[in-house]
């Protein structure tokens, strides 16, 4: 356990659980991310990964509490929750594959009302991803996986969100493309962004987080420190139990 | 289904879009001259075109279903129809009135049905049609039943009225243009911009705060409008209604009209209204074979152009850069 007694809490989870009819997907998980800290939810297919980013955004029905800096987040009212500043690149980056990539971007910033202040985003996200600038008038089901992505992640910081969710960005990637978003990533957290980072590829993951949730079928198994993890052996230790 | 590109935007400039405009407008000529049954045809096509262009918005850019389109048409169509014999109301009124009402049901009842997807909505928006079709049988004070309501006046204000059948006829081409065009703007707005959210990833549009919910009850009163618009437009027309009108026969025309036209686009709708309602005359020589003829083009249509007659610039484009 890392003390956290000096720093904020941006985002507290309380007793959170969601089921889907009768399957339990999520046992009930407390977990917190403090201000500014890049936080990594690890673990195997169907540990209920997903279903706790969902739930966090208030996806599916759950029971428990989330807050988002000590204010209690409406169950079940993902709008009011992004309206927070909390927002998730969805598995899969749910980008709307017929319309432009401006267009994917414009709904990012669908709650902003500031002809300014959205220029000034979406300079900040062509910025970041240089690519997206060349490919805006083309529709995003045109890009490549890496730039779908990319595209999500920038539309997703479209909403100037506090905390970004990530379920799972590498998902059917190349390597290094994989390691360019990671380091992304990475520099937006550097820049103060906290994130939650959903991940299989546990490796990667640990060199960026400064704390990791190891998830099991549906409850949280372990909380790790990134920097005590020596060898790739202990990881194993920790995925296997 | 998801070829949002309107031909406008996609095709501008292209030949084979010129070309179908051409034929459009020449067949549109060609019938204004000649005048007589045709003109009734293409009356038709384009009172289809404004139902169909709504729910275009529904289906097309929200993703929805829909087989109850007709509910509203008839609540458009009774109002105007009984207003103006009964009550003696003026045509623009009553058409008013009636799309005020098809507004207030699409609220109350699309308010729980739109929580359905896929075909759970296409049962329940399919009940809506069957429950308007049998109040208009059974309420026989107000729409007198199956015996129907004759005499309905032609549309105009106060003295001025558009009796000609080709008045009637520019009338009819001038409100079809304003219905495309309104369509094309929604889907260029903000609104329309949630609505295709909506259709690509639902889950990844509320994710990103975009009421989804409300968006969908949007998108079909808006298309509710259209419909009862659409439904007025035809009782005048016709100058009578009966339940048989807005039947269920009407749900499948829409259907076939969208898809043959292109789901999705701003085109679409106007070309698949005028295909359908002039294809089966134009296999008339076929006689008892005319049938057959109309199911074999729709199939031939549906395999060379599977997202509609909308998309062909788009083929024949692509066709040529593998010739090339």
């Amino acid at each position: 356990m890392i003390s956290t007694a000096t720093t904020t809490r941006i985002l507290e989870v309380e007793g959170l659980s969601a089921r889907y009819g009768h399957v339990e997907a999520l046992r009930p998980v407390d977990l917190h991310v403090d201000e500014g800290e890049l936080v990594a939810v690890l673990g195997p297919n169907g540990a209920g990964k997903s279903t706790l980013m969902n739930a966090i955004m208030g996806l599916v029905p759950t029971q428990g509490r989330v807050r988002f800096r000590g204010r209690e987040v409406p169950r079940r009212a993902p709008a009011a929750a992004a309206a927070l500043g909390i927002v998730l690149v969805p598995e899969g980056r749910g980008i709307f594959a017929p319309m432009t990539v401006a267009e994917n971007l414009e709904l990012g910033a669908y709650l902003l009302n500031d002809r300014h202040e959205y220029a000034r985003r979406h300079a900040r996200v062509l910025a970041m991803f240089p690519r997206l600038k060349e490919r805006l008038s083309q529709t995003a089901g045109s890009l490549s996986g890496g730039e779908q992505q990319m595209l999500a992640v920038g539309r997703a910081l479209m909403s100037e969100p506090k905390i970004l969710l990530l379920d799972e960005p590498s998902l059917g990637l190349a390597p290094r493309i994989i390691e360019e978003i990671l380091q992304k990533l990475g520099e937006l957290n550097r820049q103060g962004l906290s994130i939650i980072l959903v991940e299989q590829k546990a490796p990667l993951v640990l060199k960026l987080a400064q704390r990791a949730y190891l998830l099991s079928v549906g409850s949280i198994a372990a909380e790790i420190d990134p920097r005590t993890i020596k060898s790739h052996d202990e990881l194993v230790q920790y995925y296997l139990g | 289904m998801n070829s949002f590109n309107t031909i406008w935007a996609k095709g501008r400039g292209d030949r084979a879009t010129w070309l179908l405009w051409g034929l459009a407008a020449a067949f549109v000529a060609y019938t204004f001259a000649t005048g007589g049954y045709l003109i009734a045809v293409l009356q038709f096509a384009l009172i289809y075109t404004v139902l169909v262009t709504g729910l275009n918005i529904f289906m097309g850019f929200t993703g929805q279903v829909s087989f109850g389109h007709n509910a509203f048409a008839a609540i458009g169509g009774y109002s105007s129809a009984v207003l103006t014999t009964t009550y003696g109301w003026e045509p623009l009124p009553a058409c008013l009135l009636g799309l005020a009402g098809a507004l207030a049901c699409a609220l109350v009842v699309g308010y729980p049905v739109l929580r359905l997807r896929g075909h759970y909505l296409a049962m329940a928006t399919l009940a809506i049609g069957l429950i308007v079709y049998e109040v208009a049988v059974q309420w026989q004070s107000v729409t007198q039943g199956y015996m129907g309501i004759s005499g309905i006046p032609p549309i105009g204000i106060g003295s001025f009225t558009i009796a000609s059948d080709r008045a009637l006829l520019v009338f009819l081409m001038i409100v079809a243009a304003l219905a495309m065009l309104s369509a094309a703007g929604i889907r260029r707005s903000r609104l329309g911009r949630a609505f295709v959210a909506a259709a690509g990833s639902e889950d990844a549009a509320r994710a990103l705060g975009i009421d989804v919910a409300r968006y969908k009850l949007t998108a079909f009163m808006i298309s509710a409008a259209y419909a009862a618009i659409a439904g007025s437009l035809f009782v005048h027309a016709v100058g009578f209604v009966s339940p048989e009108v807005f039947g269920l026969p009407m749900v499948v025309m829409s259907f076939t009209m969208l898809y043959v036209g292109g789901i999705g686009t701003i085109a679409g709708p106007a070309l698949g209204a005028i295909i359908i309602s002039v294809l089966p005359e134009s296999f008339r020589t076929f006689k008892d074979y005319q049938d057959l003829a109309y199911g074999a083009a729709l199939i031939v249509i549906l395999i060379y152009a599977p997202r509609g007659l909308a998309s062909l610039p788009e083929l024949s484009a692509r066709w040529r850069r593998r010739s090339a």
